[in-house]
């Protein structure tokens, strides 16, 4: 059941012939309807940001289920999983919440803290009134009273949702009034833990577990954090049900995601894309030959040309190998780059983003990105591989987050992938015909306690 | 219930004295962060990660319920 990716924007409106009528409002649970193949879904089909009354002509008004949980069924029956990386389902963290004894806060997480994604900030853009219709139909889900949208400290972003709120509170249509918070700039901002801090007025700094998110989290409140992908996909599936989500993706892995991709030959952007779409496929590797593939973002993986050539954009494939779809983020390496300085490049920045609260982390990141840093250009001694691994499996599993787990990941992955590399860096030399950066990084580490906040 | 040693890192600032207190759960690392077994703690040891537990300068160390 895969469909190519693409975001075609005849192809939606051709889809909507004959099934919505403007103005017309769309039953919840409607049988699958034509044009469930096509995408986009979620961004808006113009490519332009859909207004309100765009919005409410696509889709119509948001369906209040006129109770607690009673969304949470069609949810579990669609198989949606959190699309900010982690692929946890979505009904289970609706039900985890919801159990909960207090009355819980709702926030979606729109922060994106990974430097090579673009994609939450794309569709706030593009469809803040399908987030903002998850939004709150996950609030009604778990019975919450006070729902926020955590998002890029971004005054032009802050504006545009400014402005579609104010439309949706003219047209009657939240329950709740969405309070905005801003996220710094920072790598980690959107970690669960360092969002439920920040919402509740403190700096976005991961903190330790137990107790966790959804017992104690904003203001100690029971907290549920969706990324803002997965409450958009949630609006959508209110409305055309569990079957319609369906028929895209796989039986295991259901429904579209959006991708943000990076071509070879430097070119890229947002894309959605059916789960179970050829790698190959969406990064054109046909054409823009690779030298490795990363997938999934700076706590991500590489993968060899040759692995990326057989595997599709899903959990079943990559998850094997290491990897994982992640908040879907694919870039493929030029094949005049250097994997090592591009990887000792991102292991710096992640080393630099460390929240520097745990003695492993601050103490083990800072080295390991200075050997790596060695490696790649072509400075290192033997003894900088030895302490790169021991210095790895020093900081795993040792931080109250997962930044030095995902920190390894990337950094083995790279040791793996560009092994032949290894071998001519220790020996002098560098395949690499060009030192042009690939991979963005953002400028500015933190230097102060108010760049957490 | 058998019971393990658990560290809050964010609260631990390495001064070691559990891994002095408890060397057969503890291990420091070279920059005098505990290392822990991750082991249940047996029964002859319970006394002393107690006092692992209470002597912490940093208030880091707990004992917990072992999954």
């Amino acid at each position: 059941m895969t469909s190519g990716a693409q975001a075609s924007a005849t192809g939606r409106q051709a889809s909507l012939e004959g099934t919505v009528q403007p103005g017309a409002t769309v039953q919840p649970e409607a049988t699958v309807q034509p044009g469930a193949t096509v995408l986009p879904r979620l961004l808006s089909a113009s490519g332009r940001p859909a207004d309100l009354a765009e919005h409410l002509r696509v889709h119509g008004r948001l369906l209040y289920r006129g109770g607690a949980r009673m969304l949470i069924h069609s949810i579990e029956s669609a198989g949606l999983t959190g699309r900010g990386g982690a692929a946890f389902p979505t009904h289970r963290k609706l039900t985890a919440v919801a159990d909960q004894l207090g009355v819980p806060v709702v926030v979606g997480n729109g922060a994106e803290g990974e430097p090579a994604s673009d994609k939450d900030k794309t569709l706030l853009w593009s469809s803040p009134h399908l987030v903002l219709d998850g939004l709150q139909l996950a609030a009604e889900a778990v019975g919450a009273r006070r729902v926020h949208l955590y998002l890029h400290r971004e005054p032009a972003l802050v504006r545009h949702l400014e402005s579609a709120l104010a439309g949706r509170a003219a047209a009657g249509l939240d329950r709740l009034q969405v309070g905005l918070v801003t996220a710094p700039a920072r790598f980690l901002a959107g970690e669960e833990s360092a969002l439920a801090s920040r919402v509740g007025g403190g700096a976005a700094l991961p903190r330790f577990t137990p107790p966790r998110v959804f017992e104690h989290g904003v203001d100690g409140a029971p907290t549920l954090v969706q990324n803002v992908e997965t409450l958009a996909q949630l609006g959508l599936i209110s409305r055309y049900g569990p079957a319609w989500f369906r028929a895209v993706g796989t039986e295991a892995e259901p429904g579209s995601m959006l991708t943000t991709i990076r071509l070879a030959d430097g070119s890229g952007g947002v894309a959605e894309a059916a789960i179970g779409t050829p790698i190959s496929q969406l990064l054109k590797l046909d054409r823009y030959p690779a030298r490795a593939v990363l997938v999934g973002g700076y706590h991500g993986a590489w993968l060899s040309p040759e692995q990326a050539g057989r595997l599709t954009l899903s959990n079943a494939d990559l998850r094997p190998l290491g990897a994982a779809a992640g908040a879907g983020v694919l870039a493929a390496l030029p094949v005049d780059r250097c994997g090592l300085v591009e990887s000792a490049r991102v292991v710096r920045y992640l080393a630099l983003e460390s929240a520097g609260q745990c003695g492993p982390c601050l103490n083990g990141l800072p080295r390991i990105a200075a050997s790596l840093n060695q490696l790649a250009q072509r400075r290192s001694t033997p003894a900088d591989r030895d302490d790169v691994q021991r210095w790895s499996a020093l900081v795993e599993r040792r931080g109250a987050c997962h930044h030095p787990d995902g920190t390894v990941r990337f950094l083995r992955s790279a040791l793996a992938v560009f092994t032949d590399e290894v071998t001519l860096h220790e020996a002098g030399r560098c395949s690499a015909r060009s030192p042009e950066p690939f991979l963005p990084i953002p400028a500015g580490s933190p230097a102060r306690e108010e760049d957490w906040s | 219930m058998a019971e393990k040693l658990r560290v809050n890192p964010i609260l631990c600032t390495g001064h070691g004295l559990c891994a002095e207190l408890l060397p057969e759960q503890i291990a420091t690392d070279e920059w005098g962060y505990p290392i822990l077994s991750g082991t249940p703690v047996p029964k002859g040891l319970r006394k002393l990660a107690r006092r692992a537990v209470n002597d912490c300068p940093a208030l880091a160390l707990m004992l917990v319920g072992d999954r």
